[in-house]
């Protein structure tokens, strides 16, 4: 960790203006070589300088340069960013002439890993940071703000402090038995509490779970026997909503072909070209084909036509996906009404070749997966698989608690397994300290000679 | 004069470290400022309780004396917990404070390598950063290989009621005036702390009829692993339990003022326990409480004080009196003994060793008060440690230092010298993270074989230890071979279990919370003794979280093991937070696991930690 570590810190890509990050004990001294502002190097911490890089005589850039020492920095290591104007080409250049001069290109995520090691930011801190960086649109963004401003710790630490009010009252019953004016902790106090604890983490993991797809984008099919207006459909959401359709190359997830964001939710789409072959194609091998993936999909946009009966095949689709998350599209509401549609759910009628009610697609996915209540009340999640795989370990504490109630088993026995809840609670936001349980006991009750 | 160990203080923590010292061979002396104090119990009459009761089996465990001396001095004895399970089982006794003192000096009178000196000790001698002896208040020097200070509340001891600080000892007795300022002197850093005691009162003085009696067990219980019980089980000397009320309450509201640490002196810098807070605590900080418990427990048969559990207090004499009277039962009572609070100084613990041996001066040993806790039980298993420590570093051996899942001794010593104090440590069953491991039931399979080898358990003890295991062995192996069949349905009807469709072996129907395995006795073929059944009956029942805690235990001691060398240089680690690296550089722990431990120092340190010790130690 001793090394200094270089990146572009923006997006890449197009932009006014890219910047590259380079920290480390050598980050003012590499830069100073290739700096043309010769203040640079002497100037004061918290300054910008402006001039060009300039590399075996050659002009590069003209650039805005930042300089932070330690330990007021991102890393609490000396940091020093450089404004290039953009252009991958230049940027790039610029990089590769930090790498000759010393730097060590940072892997993913090591400048909030420095951050995290160096103690600048706590273990979720250092989550949210990522994700931060990873937010691809603003709610993602807002989700990923809320829990470096500590939302999801506090979430956590009141889960944590509930817990340690039974346990500190448990170790009273055990540490002083001989005082009966302390309240026995009871098999059914702490069932009562084993159920209250286990119904708000399975609301965490369940809007953690929402807040994963905000964030990742959610895997979706488009379904439906040919004609009904898959591609029109496809179309429309990507033409009149002016949505970005972008090919992911090289990804784990192959199956995904484009990324669609509408209304600030972002809808993987599987299987674009099998909707648009079946709908020129008139055979049903296509659909198969989607059907297939539709199982691996978090939503299936079923597609019917307004003006013709439900057929065998739209029978068929219907059954296969009734246990998943899907929005009945009944397209082509403009022509005459014929599809009997008294026994479909989550219907919406649109017109997606006359443009009509589109906008209830994005408002129906919403309602599907319980976004308005995340947007607009508590944005706390816990989505990263670390804290994910805690959350059911704290599951699995919880039903082993409750079993062991059932089963007779006695206080000390029952207390290993809160203990170990309230161990993973601190897990999650970097904290386990015994003392505290301590202090919760004597502050609470009143005991000794 | 010369000897090869001098333990300075003749309480619990002393006479532990003298008996271990001269026990295994080696010229001890122990040096008390009043023979007749030795082993005294200035404050309840009681030994054990939660967790500390476990402390005293362990000391039992290794070859120590608490435990037997209790057997010998006992009032009343209880195993607390027996309904709450298990292993959160612990033996508490009324212990007579005559006799308790008296069995002890005349087991220390009879070791011969011992010699007992009435003195007080002025300073050390040092010399090279090793302590060489000890200078009395005489000016007399006696050298010593090691020495181990043990001198509980004493150094600079201030005696605190109202309004009036005096400068002494419990009892009255003369402090230590010059140690702790001598101790400094070497570089120690030492702390006030403050505890205090309740009043004593004259049984006769008390209505008992208005107080609720509280017995001891109606079955035998021992301390000792090697004791067979003394006491008559139907001549237990009982306890009564009372309450404050409103009025008591009043009086300490209206004097408040007047007490000592509400304002009755305004000097103050001890800390007192948190965890035994004075009646005026007691009644300010729980005021919505309408009442608070207090127990009249008897000192001994021999004289007539009843100490008042519950009752601390630093008011001045005149308030003392009202406040007593305004108790049910005790509106005519007869206060022998004031209460009084005591400031003392102590050394901060992490400047200590895992040994208990100081960092700053080599071969000098500290054990029980002057370490920061409290209680009896505490100090006697630091004084048994340190004996046995400060013994096994004159004989060229490695130490002794129990791990936390082995034994509460090994939390205790611990936490001392790894989180330091911030009021006088007592041990609680939730401080060990195993608990479930560290049982009453099982402290000489945890430790007797560590007293064998040590030398501090005879063969004798030895064989009759290797008895009980294999008779464990061989009660598991029959349980898992013995089955009942349909045909012991009225039996198990019997025993309010259900009844059963297949054979089912002894050994699972133990598993049914119900079952106890006193009523399979007679299904079995050889007749076992009861703590046998007891440890079997404990071990089937709690498999699976034995074997949990034992997984965690595991993953815990491979951190223990990842030992960081004693030369690593902190200010080498850039990356490590500043308050993490002050604090390592503080307590120097051994290893990983101990550093993850000390507070103020994060995962994220520990991550830089294991980083640097990665790449410049371990390759």
């Amino acid at each position: 960790m001793n090394d200094t570590i270089a990146a572009i810190a923006t997006a890449q890509g197009i932009g006014a203006i890219s910047i590259i990050r380079v920290s480390g004990s050598k980050a003012v001294d590499i830069v100073s070589k290739i700096f043309t502002n010769k203040n640079f190097k002497t100037s004061s911490s918290h300054t910008i300088h402006y001039g060009y890089i300039i590399y075996k005589d050659e002009k590069i850039d003209e650039v805005l340069v930042s300089k932070m020492l330690a330990p007021k920095t991102f890393t609490r290591e000396d940091i020093v960013e450089i404004n290039t104007h953009g252009g991958i080409t230049t940027t790039n250049k610029v990089l590769e002439i930090l790498l000759s001069e010393g730097c060590r290109l940072a892997e993913p995520g090591e400048f909030s890993k420095r951050a995290f090691l160096n103690g600048r930011i706590d273990l979720t801190e250092a989550e949210g940071i990522i994700d931060l960086i990873n937010a691809k649109t603003e709610k993602a963004h807002k989700m990923a703000i809320s829990q470096i401003g500590g939302k999801a710790s506090k979430l956590i630490k009141n889960l944590r402090n509930d817990l340690s009010h039974i346990l500190a009252n448990i170790e009273v019953n055990l540490n002083y038995p001989e005082y009966e004016d302390i309240e026995e902790m009871t098999v059914s106090k702490i069932n009562d509490s084993m159920d209250s604890l286990e119904e708000k983490i399975n609301k965490i993991i369940c809007e953690s779970k929402n807040g994963e797809l905000l964030k990742n984008g959610i895997k979706t099919v488009i379904l439906g026997r040919p004609n009904v207006g898959k591609s029109s459909l496809l179309n429309n959401l990507i033409g009149e909503e002016k949505a970005i359709v972008t090919e992911i190359q090289g990804t784990t997830r192959d199956s995904v072909e484009a990324t669609l964001i509408i209304d600030n939710i972002i809808l993987n789409l599987i299987d674009t070209a099998g909707i648009r072959k079946t709908d020129d194609i008139v055979e049903s091998k296509g659909v198969e084909k989607s059907l297939k993936l539709a199982k691996e999909a978090d939503l299936i946009l079923l597609v019917l036509d307004y003006s013709e009966p439900l057929t065998k095949e739209d029978e068929k689709i219907l059954n296969e996906i009734k246990n998943k998350k899907y929005i009945t599209i009944i397209n082509k509401c403009d022509l005459n009404k014929k599809i009997n549609d008294e026994n479909l759910e989550n219907k919406i009628y649109v017109s997606a070749y006359k443009n009509i009610n589109m906008e209830s697609i994005s408002l129906k996915i919403k309602e599907l997966f319980n976004l308005e209540k995340l947007e607009t009340e508590d944005m706390s999640y816990l989505g990263s698989a670390r804290s994910q795989a805690i959350l059911n370990k704290i599951k699995v504490a919880i039903k082993e608690v409750k079993n062991g109630l059932s089963n007779g088993a006695t206080l000390d026995m029952i207390e290993i397994d809160l203990k170990n809840i309230w161990n993973l609670l601190g897990e999650i936001i970097g904290e386990t300290y015994e003392e505290e349980l301590i202090d919760e006991l004597f502050s609470r009750f009143c005991v000794g000679k | 004069m010369n000897y090869e160990i001098i333990v300075v203080g003749g309480g619990h923590a002393g006479c532990e470290a003298a008996l271990a010292a001269s026990r295994k061979g080696h010229k001890t002396l122990l040096v008390t400022g009043n023979i007749n104090n030795i082993a005294d119990m200035p404050c309840n009459p009681s030994i054990g309780g939660s967790a500390k009761g476990i402390v005293v089996r362990e000391i039992d465990a290794l070859g120590g004396e608490m435990g037997k001396n209790a057997d010998k001095s006992l009032l009343q004895i209880k195993m607390l917990n027996s309904g709450k399970g298990l292993a959160v089982r612990a033996l508490r006794a009324q212990a007579d404070k005559i006799t308790y003192p008296k069995e002890m000096l005349k087991t220390l009178k009879q070791e011969h390598s011992l010699d007992i000196l009435e003195a007080l000790v002025k300073d050390l001698i040092v010399k090279n950063n090793k302590v060489e002896g000890v200078l009395l208040e005489d000016e007399t020097k006696i050298k010593a290989k090691a020495v181990i200070l043990t001198t509980g509340t004493y150094m600079n001891a201030d005696i605190l009621i109202g309004s009036e600080r005096r400068r002494e000892g419990p009892h009255g007795e003369k402090p230590s005036n010059y140690l702790s300022d001598n101790l400094k002197k070497y570089g120690f850093t030492l702390k006030r702390l403050k505890t205090g005691t309740p009043p004593r009162i004259d049984k006769q003085s008390i209505d008992f009829t208005q107080t609720k009696e509280e017995k001891g067990d109606s079955v035998y219980h021992t301390f000792s692993y090697d004791m067979k019980p003394i006491y008559d089980v139907d001549k237990q000397i009982s306890c009564y339990l009372i309450y404050t009320n409103d009025n008591t309450h009043k009086i300490i509201k209206n004097n408040l003022n007047k007490s000592s640490m509400y304002g009755g002196l305004d000097d103050i810098k001890g800390v007192g326990p948190r965890y035994c807070p004075s009646i005026e605590d007691k009644v300010v900080r729980f005021s919505d409480k309408e009442k608070h418990q207090l127990f009249l427990e008897p000192e001994s048969i021999y004289y007539d004080d009843i100490y008042l559990q519950g009752f601390s207090t630093s008011m001045p004499y005149d308030v003392q009196e009202e406040m007593v009277h305004s108790l049910k039962g005790l509106e005519k009572a007869k206060i022998l003994k004031y209460a009084y609070a005591i400031e003392y100084d102590s050394i901060y613990p992490t400047q200590l060793k895992q040994t208990l041996e100081t960092k700053i001066i080599e071969n000098l040993y500290s054990a029980g008060q002057i370490n920061g806790t409290s209680g009896y039980e505490e100090a006697a298993c630091q004084g048994l440690i340190a004996g046995i420590n400060a013994s096994l570093k004159i004989e060229g051996k490695e130490p002794l230092i129990l791990k936390r899942n082995e034994a509460y001794i090994g939390v205790l010593i611990d936490d001392l010298i790894t989180k330091g104090i911030r009021d006088p440590y007592r041990l609680l069953t939730s401080r060990a993270e195993y608990r479930l491991l560290l049982r009453n039931d099982n402290a000489d399979l945890r430790l007797r074989e560590y007293g064998y080898k040590i030398g501090l358990i005879d063969k004798k003890r030895y064989q009759k230890f290797l008895d009980k295991k294999q008779a464990i062995k061989e009660l598991i192996c029959e349980l898992k071979e013995k089955k009942v069949t349909t045909n012991d349905n009225e039996f198990l009807k019997s025993i309010n279990t259900p009844e059963i469709k297949d054979g089912m072996t002894l050994y699972n129907l133990l598993k049914r919370p119900e079952v106890t395995i006193e009523s399979l006795k007679h299904l079995l073929n050889k007749e076992y003794e009861f703590d046998v059944l007891e440890e079997v009956g404990i071990m089937i029942k709690y498999e699976g979280y034995i074997k949990k805690a034992n997984e965690e235990a595991l993953k815990m001691n491979e951190l223990e093991n990842k030992k960081i060398p004693e030369d690593i240089n902190y200010d080498d680690m850039h990356n490590l937070a500043s308050e993490a690296k002050q604090k390592l550089k503080e307590i120097r722990p051994t290893s990983v696991g101990q550093a993850l431990r000390i507070s103020g120092v994060n995962p994220a340190d520990i991550s830089v930690l294991m980083i640097y010790l990665k790449k410049d130690y371990y390759g």
